[in-house]
């Protein structure tokens, strides 16, 4: 019998219930006493240099309280880089300025240059059109091909950067010629050149941020759409505005979704601050959906060629691979990381592959900037790998379960360094293969294909195996490699004095559903109901300081952080129990909310421990504090290696080229797992998005850098009617071995593993079909099928 | 936005009234023409509503066939219409989804002849008849290219009169993003002749593909348009589809239409 | 301005509008009724789906001025009388039918007018209907399971 409350209960959320009758409360929702609303004065030609801003005519329209531009925001910080990449030559990355707002020049279709504040939002709207109308911007050649952008030294989109390259970088260097050694010797090399299309991430609740200014006390507040409330606080206040970070309260409330696209800190936040400063009263904007097209930090965007040396048997000698990544405009704050460390350190996969050499050039555009969208560099990385061994495959004629199978590492192999620079703590490849093979009914296949086939329909399977490195991170590592930041994280649990529950957690909920399944853990150790819980998280001025949600950390950063202040709770609680009950501290045992003498049927529930604390008339004040409340923050020792199996079968319609998706299997090996519910949402929205980047969405930006793929109305992104059913099993579990939860992350699962399943069974529906295809690149759309059909 | 006069007369009488003056807009469902205004690329003076004239809602039978009000939303005539002309229902039914076919009419689909929308297809297959508030326009003659109508100045559709065929059916294959067609096909036999209509293809709006209706004049089979080609010089090519994607639509869906009307 | 008056979850309101003021911000600035969502400016998104006069309508996408006189029901009006998840809304909690919850309020009265138009709606039916109505969370997985279960229906899928 499933449990019903506790770890590993499929507890409903509680959010849910704010959300379905419109109580949630985002950014957008609220309103604020004399409360003024700023619009963006964004650029349409995607690189041009600013000869004047026409402010003039606007600021004496109706309601015009204040307009900024560049100019205003010269002396202040750039809006920083959050990781320091070296080329192979040693070199350091370039680093251009990210300005609140453009000055000099304006690098992409939407960047914007000015922001107007008004009474209304309809003045607003109206001045900024104006500042438009009356704006001089000298058109430059636009740089959108990465190529080009590399190629050309005269066309630059930061004139100190002359060849446009932010670095180049090998991983690992070293290895290089022991990696092309194999490859000479190989006697089989499969060679494939693929594009990861660029991806716009479309949180369903645009961007929104709203600043407060306190001239009484000179504290700022912003209340923001954000992913992680203290990492945009430390970037906007210590490396932007300059405002003391204790000044500055960040609050992230409930957040419409992030995918990525909210861990970063960007302009508007700056400008909403400074301007409520300056006119004393609450200043607000949300983005129209047009806005986040162009604004949002998009992902992927891999130009890639990958080649495989085996044997004719199919075992794996060597990867290697050379990409072009497009960081677009400027830096976002994690674009440098994602195309390599989260990338390159992922290119063995789960295989125990000797040699494997990554390299990676990356390339500024007249496009939006680009940084870690849901997988970031893994699902590259993943769809690479896959795709390769799936060619290979076919040109040796050998069959993609068993060429998985005899290449993937084995469970006496770990813990295992690969060549490419991790330590895989623990896994087994096999089972979840095994699994997904049995959910696919890999045997019936054929006799699927033959009804297809009565139905007119071409029909293929595609298998991927993945593997990533999630749960980010441990801080030393990440420090050696370049990052500018820590990623432990950090969790206070306060017993109140009747013995109800208030934890504060650095994570960030924007759909997650922390608010439940942090409340089960806690309900599971201390012995008390879920409903005693309450987490509190998204407000810097509650919480500790955390580094917030994304890459799969939530659990296996935060939630080990919580367990580690609960042991505490405990260990003081029996400290307590010892005094009261009169006994030795190490006789007091504590299980199911009760703190007992071992062998006595003395005891003290958690309630009357927690009274004690808070009224402490009987209690060994002369060696421990009063209160119940213990703050733990944790940094991994390792990342956590999630894996998994995917099968996709897809129908295909050949005089169409319309490609369905019939079937989605997925094993994961995502270690213990604390809410069965939420763990197969999280792997169904993350499918859901790898189907849309596999068939759908496309981002087009013309040679001219306009994006051509600005709305709904282009962007293709998957509906209700798009995807199947999804066959969800989590059953193959090896607990993470370094974190006491033995959780290993499921948020990212879906994105990465997917894409190059679908991509993999359209390609086998097609030669099945006489069609002699060896790629299509995504999204595989009907156009782009018919077309290789018809050559 | 622009702002703009609201008005929401009650009668066709005082909409025309209304629509003669300058900047005025008519304003139907609004399904189109609000996301334009919403970017700015329309900024009318007077918006004028025509969803409060009760003489421009419905659907029944007449002299002309079926005859639907301008002002029908896509939901009712998915209904009403099923009982008298069911491709046309069913392409009714079809059309964006439930929350637009709550509002967008046919009159104004057709007024605005957006060259991915369906209704036209039906219109110009099923040889309508429009009915304006000054005069009636036979469908070949109404649409006149991408967004372009036979429509004058301060003229509106009042209702539209379709003819119902012995055997019709509609076929579209979405664009992935929007939803509209990226290619449709209406195809309709009747007595006299078999019509075919196509819509989302063309540069130049909907259109009568001649070569197709001659052929299944002849024998009302989807084998029958085997040695057609279609041309694609007229074709839009959009990262959506090449011209010559759209010209295999056009030739697959008739066969298909032709297929499901049989 | 203009003073329109309407019907909004059963109560008589009314409020100063422009022409241009659009439905959805009649709910959601004049009324205070902030669980209609905008999600995008094309009107294909339909976070701002309600019923107006029984009728799914993306409130974005209709000004307030013409549906004056109508009868309203926004996500605010979905509960039952004490405040408690109505059926729908109950089994979009009992499915995990919502993440971020921010498509949730259209998604709400979506399928409420899909199953008042179609009380036993096959799984296609479903999803066709959703057409309109995107969420970027869930894979839409268990947004179809809680539509089927709420109109009564054992789901196959797990």
């Amino acid at each position: 019998m499933p449990k019903d409350h506790g770890i590993g209960a499929s507890s409903k959320r509680r959010e849910d219930v704010r959300f379905l009758t419109g109580r949630g409360v985002y950014t957008d929702d609220m309103n604020l006493h004399g409360q003024t609303y700023a619009v963006f004065v964004r650029s349409t030609v995607a690189h041009g240099r600013i000869k004047s801003v026409g402010t003039e005519a606007a600021s004496k329209m109706p309601g015009v309280l204040a307009i900024f531009t560049g100019e205003d925001f010269k002396d202040v910080g750039g809006n920083p880089a959050g990781w320091l990449i070296n080329s192979r030559d040693g070199t350091p990355m370039r680093e251009p300025k990210r300005p609140v707002l453009a000055h000099g020049k304006v690098r992409h279709v939407g960047d914007a240059y000015a922001a107007v504040i008004a009474e209304t939002y309809q003045q607003a709207k109206d001045a900024a059109q104006q500042v438009a109308d009356d704006t001089d911007i000298e058109d430059l050649p636009a740089i959108v091909d990465m190529r080009a952008a590399l190629a050309d030294a005269s066309n630059r989109v930061h004139d100190e950067i002359p060849d446009n390259q932010c670095y180049d970088w090998g991983w690992i260097e070293d290895n290089r010629a022991a990696v092309e050694a194999a490859f000479k010797a190989a006697p089989h090399v499969t060679s494939l050149e693929l594009v990861n299309n660029r991806l716009i991430p479309n949180a369903m609740e645009p961007r929104a941020s709203i600043g407060e200014y306190f001239p009484g006390t000179g504290d700022y507040k912003l209340t923001t759409t954000s992913q992680n409330p203290h990492l945009t606080r430390l970037l906007v206040a210590a490396f932007v505005l300059g405002i003391p970070e204790n000044k500055l309260t960040v609050v992230a409330p409930d957040v419409g979704g992030g995918f990525g696209s909210k861990i970063y800190h960007y302009g508007e936040e700056a400008l909403v601050l400074a301007a409520a400063k300056k006119l004393a009263r609450p200043v607000r904007w949300t983005a129209e959906r047009s806005e986040s097209f162009l604004s949002d930090a998009h992902g992927r965007d891999h130009v890639t060629k990958i080649e495989l040396a085996c044997d004719k048997e199919g075992n794996f000698l060597a990867f290697r691979t050379e990409t072009m990544a497009n960081v677009g405009a400027y830096l976002s704050n994690f674009a440098t990381v994602t195309p390599t460390f989260l990338h390159g350190t992922l290119m063995a996969g789960p295989y125990k592959v000797p040699h494997v050499y990554v390299n990676v050039k990356t390339v500024f555009t007249n496009t939006a900037p680009v940084d870690a969208y849901r997988g970031a560099g893994r699902p590259e990385a993943t769809y690479s790998l896959e795709r390769v061994i799936d060619k290979m495959c076919r040109e040796l004629g050998l069959d993609p379960f068993e060429v998985r199978r005899k290449n993937f590492l084995t469970t006496d192999m770990f813990p295992y360094t690969t060549p490419v620079g991790l330590v895989y703590d623990t896994g087994n490849y096999h089972a979840t293969l095994d699994k997904a093979m049995e959910m696919a009914d890999v045997s019936g296949f054929a006799k699927r294909r033959a009804d297809s086939a009565k139905r007119g329909k071409l029909r293929g399977m595609g298998l991927s195996t993945w593997i990533e490195a999630c749960g980010i991170a441990p801080s030393h590592l990440v420090g050696i490699l370049g990052a500018r930041v820590g990623l432990y994280d950090a969790a206070t649990v306060r017993v109140n004095a009747t013995g109800n529950i208030s934890v504060m957690v650095g994570a960030h909920s924007h759909g997650q559903g922390h608010e439940t399944v942090f409340a089960q853990i806690v309900s599971e150790k201390l012995g008390v109901p879920e409903s005693s819980v309450e987490i509190v998280h998204g407000d810097t001025s509650k919480i500790p300081f955390g580094m917030g949600s994304y890459g799969s950390r939530s659990l296996a950063v935060c939630g080990v952080a919580m367990t580690k202040a609960i042991d505490k709770i405990v260990a003081k609680g029996k400290k307590i129990a010892a005094h009261m009950l009169e006994a030795a501290e190490g006789d007091i045992t504590f299980e199911d909310g009760k703190f007992s003498v071992a062998g006595t049927d003395k005891a003290k529930t958690f309630g009357e421990i927690a009274f004690s604390a808070y009224v402490p008339h009987n209690y060994p004040l002369e060696t421990l504090e009063p209160g119940l409340e213990e703050t733990a923050f944790y940094d991994p020792a390792n990342f956590t290696y999630p894996a998994g199996a995917y099968i996709c079968e897809v129908e295909l319609d050949e005089d169409t080229g319309k490609v369905d998706v019939v079937a989605f299997h997925c094993a994961d090996d995502f270690g213990n797992v604390m809410n069965p519910m939420i763990v197969e949402g999280q792997v169904h929205g993350g499918v859901g998005q790898g189907i849309g980047q596999a068939l759908l969405e496309s981002t087009t930006y013309d040679e001219n850098g306009q994006l051509l793929t600005g709305s709904y109305m282009d962007y293709a992104m998957p509906r209700a009617e798009d995807v199947p059913f999804y066959n969800v099993d989590y059953s193959c579990q090896t607990a993470c071995t370094h974190n006491p939860l033995g959780v290993k992350g499921c948020g990212e699962a879906g994105a990465i593993g997917s894409p190059p399943a679908v991509v993999n069974a359209v390609l086998d529906a097609l030669n099945s079909g006489g069609h002699k295809i060896a790629h299509i690149d995504m999204p595989v759309s009907p156009g782009r099928v018919w077309q290789a059909i018809n050559g | 936005m622009h702002n703009f006069d609201f008005a929401k007369p009650s009668s066709i009488a005082e909409a025309a009234k209304l629509l003669g003056s300058d900047g005025a807009q008519a304003l139907s469902g609004g399904q189109t023409l609000m996301p334009t205004m919403k970017q700015r690329l329309a900024a009318p003076s007077v918006l004028v509503s025509l969803t409060g004239i009760a003489e421009m809602k419905g659907v029944c039978r007449g002299d002309g066939g079926l005859h639907i009000g301008a002002a029908t939303p896509h939901a009712v005539v998915a209904k009403e219409a099923a009982a008298h002309y069911p491709a046309l229902a069913a392409l009714a039914g079809g059309i964006g989804d439930p929350a637009v076919r709550s509002r967008g009419t046919i009159g104004g689909s057709i007024a605005n002849n957006d060259p991915s929308a369906c209704y036209p297809s039906a219109v110009l297959a099923s040889a309508a008849t429009v009915v304006t508030n000054k005069r009636k326009i036979a469908a070949d003659d109404f649409f006149q290219g991408m967004f372009s109508t036979a429509l004058d100045e301060g003229e509106f559709v009042i209702e539209v009169r379709l003819p119902i065929p012995l055997r019709a059916a509609y076929v579209k294959f979405n664009q992935p993003a929007s939803r509209f067609a990226l290619t449709g096909v209406f195809v309709a036999q009747f007595k006299d002749g078999v019509r075919v209509a196509v819509t989302g293809a063309s540069n130049n709006g909907v259109f009568r593909w001649s070569e197709a209706e001659a052929a299944l004049s002849k024998s009302f089979t989807a084998e029958a348009l085997q040695g057609l080609t279609v041309d694609d010089g007229d074709m839009i090519s959009d990262l959506h589809g090449t011209a010559a994607y759209r010209a295999n639509l056009v030739k697959v869906l008739t066969g298909r239409a032709v297929t499901a009307a049989a | 301005m203009t003073q329109v008056s309407m019907t909004v979850n059963g109560k008589s309101v009314s409020a100063e509008v422009e022409g241009r003021t659009l439905l959805v911000q009649f709910l959601r600035e004049g009324l205070g009724l902030t669980g209609t969502h905008v999600g995008c400016d094309t009107s294909q998104c339909g976070a701002c789906v309600v019923h107006v006069d029984g009728k799914p309508v993306k409130s974005c996408t209709v000004f307030a001025m013409d549906v004056a006189g109508s009868s309203v029901k926004t996500i605010e009006g979905m509960a039952n009388p004490d405040g408690s998840l109505g059926p729908l809304q109950q089994a979009f909690q009992d499915h995990h039918g919502l993440q971020c919850g921010f498509c949730t309020p259209g998604m709400v009265m979506s399928s409420a007018a899909l199953l008042a138009e179609n009380p036993k709606p096959t799984e296609a039916d479903v999803r066709h209907y959703l057409e309109g109505n995107i969420c970027r969370c869930t894979g839409y997985h268990n947004i179809i399971k809680a539509v089927l279960s709420a109109s009564g229906q054992t789901v196959a899928a797990e």
